[in-house]
């Protein structure tokens, strides 16, 4: 049995989310950069570039990339042979969260559904954090962490068809969400896509789907091919950088896929904004 | 042809039909910020008859929720926020009170483009995730109504060359159709 003291993971966290809110990932600066190169608009161009710039600022200025910091989202991943001393682990991701949106002057943007007012005050500075937990052999302690906004959460969509749609349908139905989302989002955008599983399986799915590294390529041929597909249809529908009209639409599209029902086929599309702020580490 | 233009707020009913979708501007002077929670107390004081918080009359609106400052600074982070959820307050404030721009990012209903005609207003597209960028542009911000909101409370911002894209003009065209239009790929 592995021992890790509470406070580590608190330093960890917050120290993830810190740089996370000011430093664009290197993956999503890239894809940003190609972009920039080959857009035709050049009302576009400009967009990409202040977006690069902004970058820059950021990250030399230790500013926030974007005024949304998002609901802090997690996907952990617990050793079952790892004890966390001194207090517990969902507590430990809750407190660094907090520290972390507090030290960086990060907005708290979580508030109560009904009466939407700010909930800093009550359940704690932009809590709870989102988490995914998975339990998993060994003693290691795997942590993915995303800022998420609200304008690219707005938009993404899940259904759940009759097998007979099939891969067309799929495609079909990732095409209309993205072209519906249009200027919205902040294109441009990183589509994630979970197939299979159920209803909720295949929307967690799609949310990992974009924790996904920019530019790496799906391990499943026949995932690889749809996003290659997809990737030439979501820019063929003109939307651009911000939704001017342009070539460049969307970074990457990543899809996961799970085992599922006989009767069911259930697909998920999870937007990402060009401010893909994602950090992974092990501990 | 896109021009590009260099505009003092508050606008001016010349200011703003000299502008068509897609021209640039670098705005300079005072802007307010609003989001949802703000423009329904707006409309709220309106219906109920009572005086606003900000003279609308020319006044541009900034739907933005600021990071808080960090110590010195006069604003944090400061991009536009998704601009549709205002879409229900914003033809009041144009058509009865004389707002004369906004500033957000995307789509906007028939209703607001339809306003921005009928009683001449702009609707200005910033860059979406481009918040370290945009406050450098904004010298000073003093909040002046519903401290209680938070990042939403009205902050009256001024601001030097603001850098912004005319997305619906008065004549009623929108760059994100004309934008798109020019390069879907059927």
């Amino acid at each position: 049995m592995r021992e890790i003291k509470y406070e580590d993971i608190v330093k960890s966290v917050k120290d993830m989310i810190l740089y996370s809110a000011t430093n664009l990932p290197k993956d999503a600066y890239k894809a940003l950069e190609t972009a920039y190169k080959t857009e035709k608009s050049e009302v576009c161009k400009q967009v990409l570039k202040q977006i690069l710039e902004n970058a820059d600022i950021a990250a030399n200025e230790a500013r926030p990339l974007c005024q949304d910091t998002g609901l802090a989202v997690f996907f952990i991943k617990v050793g079952e042979d790892l004890k966390v001393v001194g207090g517990s682990l969902k507590k430990a991701i809750n407190e660094g969260t907090e520290q972390g949106y507090k030290e960086g002057y990060l907005r708290a943007s979580t508030c109560h559904w009904d009466t939407r007012a700010n909930l800093k005050d009550e359940v704690g500075y932009n809590l709870p954090a989102i988490i995914h937990f998975d339990i998993v052999e060994g003693d290691g302690l795997d942590i993915e962490y995303a800022a998420k906004g609200g304008g690219s959460e707005n938009v993404s969509r899940a259904t759940v068809f009759p097998p007979a749609k099939g891969r067309k349908g799929i495609i079909e139905y990732v095409k209309q969400v993205i072209s519906d989302a249009g200027p919205n989002p902040c294109p441009p955008l990183t589509v994630g896509v979970g197939i299979g599983g159920t209803f909720e399986k295949a929307v967690i799915s799609s949310k990992h789907a974009l924790f996904r590294e920019l530019g790496s390529k799906n391990p499943d041929p026949v995932l690889e091919s749809m996003e290659e597909e997809l990737m030439v249809l979501l820019n063929n529908l003109g939307i651009g950088a911000m939704g001017m009209g342009g070539t460049n639409t969307v970074l990457g599209v990543h899809i996961e896929k799970n085992p599922c029902h006989i009767a069911s086929l259930p697909v998920s599309v999870n937007v990402q904004c060009h401010s893909s702020r994602h950090m992974h580490i092990k501990l | 042809m896109s021009k590009t233009y260099h505009l003092t707020a508050p606008l001016s009913e010349a200011d703003v039909v000299q502008l068509k979708a897609g021209d640039i501007v670098y705005l300079t002077g005072v802007v307010y910020t609003a989001r949802d929670a703000a423009h329904k107390k707006l409309v709220d004081l309106l219906d109920a008859g009572q005086p606003l918080p900000f003279d609308m009359k020319g006044a541009v609106i900034y739907f933005v929720g600021p990071t808080p400052p960090k110590p010195g600074d006069p604003i944090g982070s400061a991009g536009p926020t998704t601009s549709y959820r205002m879409d229900s307050y914003s033809p009041k404030l144009i058509n009865e009170q004389g707002l004369k721009g906004m500033i957000g990012k995307g789509k906007r209903n028939q209703d607001v483009i339809d306003a921005c005609v009928k009683s001449k207003a702009i609707y200005f597209g910033a860059t979406g995730g481009a918040g370290a960028l945009l406050a450098r542009q904004i010298k000073s911000a003093e909040v002046i109504a519903y401290p209680e909101l938070g990042p939403e409370a009205i902050r009256k911002l001024e601001v030097v060359d603001f850098p912004l894209t005319v997305i619906n003009d008065t004549f009623g065209a929108d760059l994100y159709k004309i934008g798109r239009a020019q390069y879907e790929v059927f």
